[in-house]
């Protein structure tokens, strides 16, 4: 019971950082571009949790670009043409990133290791040239002038309020994008800590061993990549309605690569490790922004020797093993 | 004895090569059944074929006269046709007590959903499985190293929790590929006895093996391969005395064939 009792005040303690002592020390040192940064940090984090689920069922995912790309387009033109509200295009996004995946997944999950790879890298690009050629996209020229998030209202009473009247939107996205960042991680940390994780671990380490207990392997590969792909949907949504706009390369190749590495960093064994490795990650780029032409060298340098020095991820300074059962 | 498990005219063919030619037997409910032959007989292919993890060429297995062969393996091991395997495949990240507990997933009533949720069901089936769990190692005196870590454990241990995880699935028909394989003479023994005792709780058992002392030990019955056809089938002394056998053994004959 313990670990449950310390588990609940670190998430306790990550919500009062969050939501007070971040918004005051934002207030008192005038920095509030950080809130974008934060915002950023949050929606990268969620696309992140997603390409952790599947590697979770073992499958390396580096097409998690493709899956925020098409999120982003469906909202932005759900929103634009259709005249949708933001609120509902985000879960329509996920909803059908997650159908297209499985249509996509049905084929390519069957695939491991280096060549399931290979294959979601190239659906990066897909995407991108699809985004260019298709008219609904409007190319090239993307799709802009995105009108901010409308108000939620529920029985006539305002849960959040129209983003176009704030004095302070970026405050707001931020709080959102944190909401909805622990409300995913929530969902993730319930689903690896039930029976469905532990069949997905099973998954992980011998399909053939798990299909032979009766496992239905095909099916939960399905589910884990859909969910997957649902995540980054409403991860890209979210960063286009903050963005205001969306172009065929808002979410490249090199995204899809970042999304896996914030996994790596945090740590695999870790439910939270996306968040841990999307935040150094994305402050760790800009903050060797100074070293100007060194800037990438300098990253990737760093980037191998944490590799190298802590192949578990940067949770597991803090945590000698993960848990047993 | 009633039979439960009928391999009728099964044929696997590679290309040219025909790795398992119209074997035909049937396996009685309750008996230990061995499938031996020299190397490339073709016996773990016809292994795979049974466990459906390969479609055959042509030629079916039927179980209680129903047709399993073609369906896939997590639905043929919901029947009660579960295998387990000729290396030591086991979940390696996991504790051992982990291992066995997860093997009860066939047995769930919960469904998916219902274990993310935490219904009532699938709170009955987690108490359930970890008793069952529990049962099930001490059973194969697995219970003093349940909470070690899967990885870490020695051969013999292994093969035992492969069994455990067979066991597990609480299968009608176990498939047990070269259980004995690495075996010195001492651990051999106490394999033969937890085999025993695995068909003493009501577990028809068919095994592919190379040891033929413990084969002749252990078995009902023997099916003998060789080049993909069978040759032989009958009760060990029927076997040990067949010439087409001692023929396909030749030139190791008499110590191979454990006589």
């Amino acid at each position: 019971m313990s670990s449950t009792a310390s588990k609940l005040s670190a998430l306790a303690l990550f919500l009062v950082v969050a939501f007070l002592l971040v918004p005051w020390l934002i207030a008192v040192s005038g920095r509030s571009d950080l809130y974008y940064t934060l915002t950023s940090v949050a929606l990268l984090s969620i696309a992140s949790a997603g390409v952790w689920l599947t590697f979770f069922i073992g499958r390396i995912n580096i097409g998690q670009g493709a899956y925020a790309l098409l999120g982003g387009y469906v909202s932005a033109i759900l929103v634009t043409v259709g005249g949708v509200s933001f609120w509902l295009s985000l879960p329509l996004a996920g909803l059908l990133c997650a159908g297209l995946s499985i249509l996509i997944g049905l084929p390519i999950l069957r695939l491991r290791g280096v060549y399931f790879a290979m294959v979601t890298l190239v659906l990066t690009e897909v995407a991108r040239l699809a985004a260019l050629a298709v008219p609904l996209t409007n190319g090239a020229r993307g799709i802009t002038d995105i009108p901010p998030p409308g108000p939620i209202r529920l029985f006539g009473v305002t849960l959040l309020p129209d983003f176009a009247t704030l004095a302070n939107p970026r405050q707001a996205f931020y709080f959102v994008a944190v909401t909805l960042m622990v409300l995913v991680f929530a969902g993730v940390y319930r689903l690896v800590h039930s029976r469905i994780g532990q069949l997905c671990l099973s998954l992980q380490q011998n399909e053939e061993l798990a299909s032979s207990i009766g496992v239905n392997i095909a099916e939960l590969r399905i589910i884990a990549y859909a969910i997957s792909s649902f995540l980054g949907g409403i991860g890209g949504a979210m960063f286009v309605a903050i963005a205001q706009s969306i172009y065929p390369s808002s979410f490249a190749v090199t995204d899809s690569v970042n999304f896996m590495l914030n996994c790596f960093l945090g740590g695999l064994g870790y439910v939270v490790g996306p968040v841990v490795g999307t935040f150094v990650l994305y402050f760790g780029w800009d903050f060797l922004f100074r070293t100007g032409a060194f800037q990438l060298l300098i990253y990737s340098m760093v980037l191998i020797a944490l590799m190298v020095a802590l192949p578990n991820g940067i949770l597991s300074l803090f945590a000698p093993r993960r848990k047993e059962s | 004895m009633a039979e439960l498990l009928e391999v009728k005219s099964l044929t696997k063919r590679f290309g040219g090569l025909v790795a398992v030619n119209g074997i035909s037997f049937f396996v009685r409910e309750g008996e230990i059944l061995s499938v031996i032959g020299p190397n490339g007989a073709g016996k773990s292919t016809l292994f795979k074929l049974i466990a459906s993890f390969m479609r055959p060429s042509d030629g079916e297995v039927l179980l209680r006269g129903a047709r399993i062969s073609g369906l896939a393996p997590h639905i043929v091991a919901r029947a009660g046709v579960v295998r387990t395997f000729q290396e030591t495949t086991i979940f390696k990240g996991m504790s051992v007590r982990d291992n066995v507990i997860i093997a009860h997933h066939l047995r769930s009533r919960a469904s998916l959903l219902g274990f993310y949720a935490g219904s009532k069901s699938a709170r009955a089936d987690e108490s359930d499985f970890a008793r069952s769990a529990d049962e099930i190692l001490d059973f194969l005196g697995l219970g003093a190293i349940a909470s070690q870590l899967a990885s870490t454990l020695p051969q013999g241990h292994l093969r035992a929790l492969g069994i455990a995880i067979g066991l597990a699935t609480n299968p009608t028909i176990l498939l047990l590929d070269e259980p004995f394989a690495g075996m010195n003479h001492d651990e051999t023994r106490r394999a033969v006895q937890l085999v025993r005792a695995v068909r003493e709780r009501g577990v028809t058992i068919l095994l592919v093996e190379h040891d033929m002392p413990a084969v002749m030990k252990i078995s009902d019955r023997i099916v003998v391969l060789n080049f993909g056809e069978k040759i032989a089938e009958g009760t060990p002394s029927e076997i040990q005395e067949n010439p087409r056998v001692i023929e396909a053994y030749l030139g190791s004959a008499d110590e191979s064939i454990g006589m």
